[in-house]
């Protein structure tokens, strides 16, 4: 009975009896889901520029965060280090661009979704043959520290990383949508056909929005680099933002940030309020199932392209 | 000159339909399972046939199973990991409950449980596609991993939640267990993977198999010309999980002897999805193909070193092992976007003409 | 294109072809000790010290002293990534080298323990899981094969409790207190549970269980619900990432990090640099110490590194995990002394070895010749217990490195030892396995 309970109003009540400690875990998942959607965002800028789905975005943060403090480490400003990290991902975009992407053009995505897991596995032997496999501490300066808001508990540190999510969606938005540069990735999204046929340049398309993934990855690195320290392990957060990226949709950057907000928030009060009563650990499972839920109302995801199929 | 296809004249229906119509393939097809039954074992030792054989089965097998849903029926999964998870432990279940069930039949009703699962978490491909559909079985992967972990029935409590496959005896020879010894392990495997291969080939050629290619192509024209997208997906999902779950029994019974659900974790799912599509989709023998570049490559590449007399440090071997791995990956893809099958096709291509090519 | 192709066909065609190399044979006066380690993957922050370590110790065996009564040391590495499936494979290809095969395996991971402990009976050749892997081979009767001395995480369990109920002002004043305890959701992580949950029935405080999934990057629930728990004490478990973000959420809840004890994996300089100045005061339980200041530390300086301190501590030196590395190097160097003295002065066989490890004997007088005294604690290994329930000690974290701040603890023998020899009947009963009797 009490396991009953326990697994189905329980904790409901438990949510209206205690109101500021359920605010606490909401505002909390909501901070996660911007991190997770950090990670996400790497996803849906390639996808939608190139119908790539990127497996080694995850290796991608590594590497990023890797040489980020790798080059701290060699007695490198902050500044300067972050500046050359750019210019590496960079020329990362265009080794990836040259060597993989112009060949394989024209090619089933699943074919371009495989060619990025030799990507993943050539970036994950080339990042620790260059840096080492330690942990290494990063801090770029970030405040973390306890903030107490009428009983609710945050950190500072992840009300810092919201903002920067959050400047980082906006400026994405301009870059997409005010500049010519940005028009064309968005031309190249819709057809890529058309596009070449008024003359944009396919190519160049591609290492700018690889450019642009590699630095939303190079933030995404600082930010879980700065929690957990810089090691082997930051690739995996891609497989938190899988749920994220599905939910709102392959497409779509607001998608990534409201997926990742229904996603953290979801996950954490099931994991607080009902994982206790069957054992813990659900959180993996739920963001998945919670993204199932609103894929079965809409195929494509919150945002995705709608599906148009003829026969 | 050695391959011919010309010049074959077939008199019956029967030798039209045949699984393989052409003599040379049918000979080659019997020669390597001759050598794999009789000579392998004779003369591979503990460290291939442990290390490296029974593992190309087991990951072979799992292939199989991915290749039927993706490659043929066109429904991406990333649940392989789980399906063999519910193969594993159900046949630990059902070999410790019950003692003197031969341990083959417990392979197999564990498969049939993998199935079930399987069609459960199939349910949504009805609605969803494409990559989005990764979720579904994304969650089948999580939760299963999860359910194994924290439900201890499956793993009879014991404290740590691991398993570890007992000794049980086949026509009077031990076959699992610590003290079976390779060799009959080894063959066990093989005769799975033979039987089980040959049944994927003769069911991908009639009507199931004409289904989930029509599926595969377009579901909306398959529809429309009489497949019932419903009962097609939901098959290829069972008997895919079907496959999956006896390979995870096959792993725990035959290769690893004891695990946890990290050994059925997510990186399975993904190792043979890579296979699947490094091999061929929509190829039993790529299954193999992708299955042998997945698990031999890392393990020679391992070797390979020491095998030219060069020693270096372990950690820089392993990170240049992967970005050797990761370069022949993206290597084969641009040379043959369509997998180690579609090589192997061209191959025969050559050979037909050979040597005299116009 | 159709160059690339052939090229493709031939590449393909080599691979199949090449053939392993197997046997170095000659049979030489040498003594083949396998090494797996991992120094890459999600774990290699941890598997390189520990390697560095148990890599330096048997170096200066063979440096200082010329092996192991005139037989040399010879030792090679194979890389895991801490995977068991390459465990397996590692396992395979070592264990047949050297003049009489791999004399001992440290498998330096739980899983790839248990997959080898049905393996070695059969083998004969040992496991040495130091504290690590699977409990219920501290009963030597159902597991010849296996040694997991100097002592168990059931054992360091009770000695948590113990150190808890110290600070509290008596075992009495447990009633009532809460402990969380936050686990790797894995073979590893769950094994201090049945310790724990027996432990409570006794003491009567309050246990709350939270499981963390590998990696385990993200922890915002767990430490959330700490927060709601409000936990006198928590107890981790934790491997790998999970260890510095643990650390990090801890100091970010504002949780008393004096009160926060971490396993011995769980206690290392790469789990609380990251988290910076709030790990300090956080706790981690040890079976040796730390630091660089015993004569031991000195020998290895001299003949591995030649003096050269900044070499040195660029391998780690000095650091929790290298030290356990020299430990467990030295455990085996004491086994395959004690073997010899049993067999002869000569390459022994993992069977002859195995005898050693169970007639190991390592007396305060013996550790204070290794220069290790105080470093490790004195045991002895016997046919029925091959745990030895040897003492933990807590250390603390300062920022700047690691210091003890109790004393030896023992474990709860009365309360460990009869879980042991249950869950080995288990054991045994399941798989099939006749215990021996211990004379």
């Amino acid at each position: 009975m009490e396991m009953l309970r326990a697994l189905t109003y329980g904790p409901l009540v438990e949510m209206w009896e205690y109101p500021i400690f359920l605010a606490e875990v909401a505002l909390n998942g909501l901070l996660t889901g911007v991190m997770y959607s950090l990670v996400a965002l790497g996803f849906v800028l390639i996808f939608k520029a190139s119908g790539v789905f990127n497996f080694a975005q995850g290796v991608m943060v590594l590497f990023s965060a890797l040489s980020l403090v790798g080059l701290m480490e060699h007695g490198v400003p902050v500044w300067a280090a972050l500046v050359l990290t750019v210019v590496i991902m960079v020329v990362l975009a265009m080794v990836i661009e040259r060597v993989m992407l112009r060949p394989l053009v024209n090619q089933d995505p699943i074919i371009l979704f495989m060619s990025t897991i030799g990507l993943t596995f050539f970036l994950e032997g080339f990042g620790e043959t260059i840096w080492g496999s330690n942990v290494k501490r990063l801090d770029v300066g970030i405040p973390d520290a306890p903030l107490d808001i009428g009983g609710v508990l945050v950190s500072t540190f992840d009300l810092w990383a919201a903002a920067i999510g959050a400047t980082m969606v906006v400026v994405l938005a301009i870059f997409f949508q005010k500049t010519p540069i940005g028009r064309a990735l968005r031309a190249v999204a819709d057809d890529h056909q058309a596009a070449l046929s008024v003359g944009i340049p396919l190519r160049t398309i591609w290492v700018v929005v690889w450019s642009v993934a590699g630095m939303v990855a190079l933030v995404a690195g600082i930010m879980w680099g700065s929690k957990s320290g810089v090691q082997f392990s930051l690739s995996l957060i891609a497989l938190k933002a899988l749920p994220v990226l599905i939910l709102g949709g392959f497409t779509s950057v607001p998608g990534a940030i409201i997926g990742g907000l229904i996603i953290g928030v979801g996950e954490k009060v099931a994991e607080v309020y009902w994982g206790p009563a069957v054992g813990g650990a659900i959180e993996n499972w739920f963001a998945y199932v919670l993204a199932l839920l609103f894929l079965l109302f809409r195929p494509q995801g919150l945002f995705g392209e709608r599906i148009i199929e003829r026969v | 000159m050695l391959y011919r296809e010309a010049g074959l004249f077939k008199t019956t229906y029967t030798a039209d339909q045949a699984l393989f119509p052409i003599p040379l393939d049918r000979y080659f097809v019997l020669a390597v399972l001759a050598v794999a039954f009789l000579v392998v074992p004779l003369v591979a030792n503990e460290y291939w046939l442990q290390a490296v054989l029974i593992p190309f089965l087991v990951f072979s097998m799992a292939a199989l199973g991915l290749n039927l849903l993706t490659g043929y029926a066109g429904q991406i999964s990333l649940g392989t990991g789980g399906f063999m998870a519910v193969g594993a432990y159900m046949t630990y279940k059902i070999a410790t409950g019950f003692p003197d069930l031969p341990i083959v039949v417990a392979f197999l009703l564990s498969g049939l449980c993998a199935a079930a699962v399987g069609v459960l978490f199939g349910i949504p491909s009805l609605r969803i596609k494409g990559f989005y559909l990764a979720v579904a079985t994304l969650a089948a992967q999580f939760f299963l991993s999860w359910m194994f972990n924290k439900v201890p029935w499956f793993y009879n409590y014991s404290p740590s939640g691991t398993v570890t496959a007992p000794p049980r005896t086949l026509l009077g020879i031990t076959v699992t267990g610590p003290e079976a010894s390779a060799e009959v392990r080894y063959l066990l495997a093989l005769t799975l993977v033979a039987v089980l291969a040959l049944a994927a080939k003769n069911l991908v050629r009639g009507r199931v198999g004409r289904g989930w290619m029509a599926i595969r192509d377009m579901d909306i024209a398959a529809e429309i010309i009489g497949f019932r997208p419903y009962r097609t997906k939901l098959l290829a999902f069972a008997v895919s999980s079907f496959y999956c779950g006896v390979a995870g029994a096959m792993s725990l019974f035959l290769w690893l002897g004891s695990a946890e659900t990290e050994a059925f974790s997510i990186n399975v799912s993904f190792q043979v999805l890579f296979m699947v599509i490094i091999g061929g989709l929509g190829s039993i023998l790529g299954s193999f193909l992708g299955a042998a570049f997945i698990t031999l490559v890392p393990v020679f590449l391992t070797n390979a070193p020491q095998l030219v007399g060069l020693s270096m440090p372990v950690d820089l071997q392993k990170h240049i092992e992967l970005m050797i791995f990761g370069g022949l990956i993206v290597f084969f893809l641009i040379v043959e976007p369509h997998g180690l099958a579609r090589l192997w096709q061209i191959a025969k291509e050559k050979l037909r003409r050979w040597p005299f090519p116009y | 294109m159709n160059v690339k192709k052939l090229a493709v066909l031939g590449l393909g065609a080599v691979a199949a072809l090449s053939t392993l190399p197997m046997s170095s044979a000659l049979a030489q006066n040498e003594q083949f000790v396998p090494m797996l380690v991992y120094r890459t993957g999600p774990y290699a922050p941890n598997g390189i010290p520990f390697a560095n370590g148990f890599r330096d110790y048997m170096k200066l065996v063979n440096a200082r002293d010329g092996g192991v009564g005139g037989v040399a040391i010879v030792t090679e590495e194979c890389e895991t990534q801490y995977n068991t499936q390459i465990g397996v494979e590692c396992y395979e290809k070592l264990k047949g080298k050297g003049p009489t095969g791999a004399t001992v395996f440290n498998p330096l991971s739980t899983g790839i323990t248990y997959q080898l402990i049905p393996k070695s009976a059969v083998d004969k050749i040992p496991i040495l899981s130091m504290g690590y892997g699977q409990t219920a081979a501290a009963d030597g009767r159902v597991f010849p094969y296996t040694f997991n001395f100097p002592t168990t995480y059931w054992s360091q369990a009770s000695a948590f409790v113990k150190y808890i109920g110290d600070k509290e002002g008596g075992m009495d004043k447990l009633k009532g207190k809460k402990i969380a305890l936050v686990y790797h959701n894995s073979a590893y992580g769950k094994e201090p549970i049945p310790t724990l949950e027996t432990l409570r029935a006794k003491y009567g405080y309050d246990l709350q269980l939270l499981a963390v999934d590998h990696p385990g990057q993200e922890q915002k629930s767990t430490w959330l619900q700490i927060r709601r728990y409000r936990p006198d004490w928590v107890i981790m478990w934790g491997w790998g990432v999970m260890n510095q973000v643990a650390v990090k959420e801890a100091a970010a809840i504002n949780f008393p990090m004096d009160r926060f004890i971490g396993v011995w994996w769980s206690g290392s300089e790469n789990d609380v640099i990251p988290a910076g100045d709030g790990a300090k005061g956080y706790l981690a339980g040890t079976f040796h110490a730390p630091g660089h200041g015993f004569p031991v530390h000195a020998d290895l300086l001299k003949h591995i590194y030649s003096g050269n301190e900044a070499e040195a501590k660029a391998n780690n030196w000095g650091e929790v995990l290298y030290n356990r590395g020299v430990v467990n190097a030295m455990y085996v160097i004491e086994a395959l002394r004690a073997a010899q003295a049993i067999h002869g002065a000569k390459p022994l066989t993992g069977e002859q070895v195995r005898d050693g490890l169970e007639a190991l004997d390592l007396t305060a007088d013996r550790l204070k010749a290794l220069g290790m005294d105080g470093f490790v604690s004195p045991l002895k290994v016997s046919c029925l217990d091959h745990e030895t329930m040897g003492p933990v000690r807590i250390q603390q974290w300062d920022g700047e490195k690691w210091s003890f701040v109790s004393e030896w603890i023992e474990p709860m023998r009365d309360v460990v030892r009869p879980q042991v020899e249950e869950a080995a009947a288990a054991y045994a009963k399941e798989n099939g396995i006749t215990p021996r009797t211990c004379g």
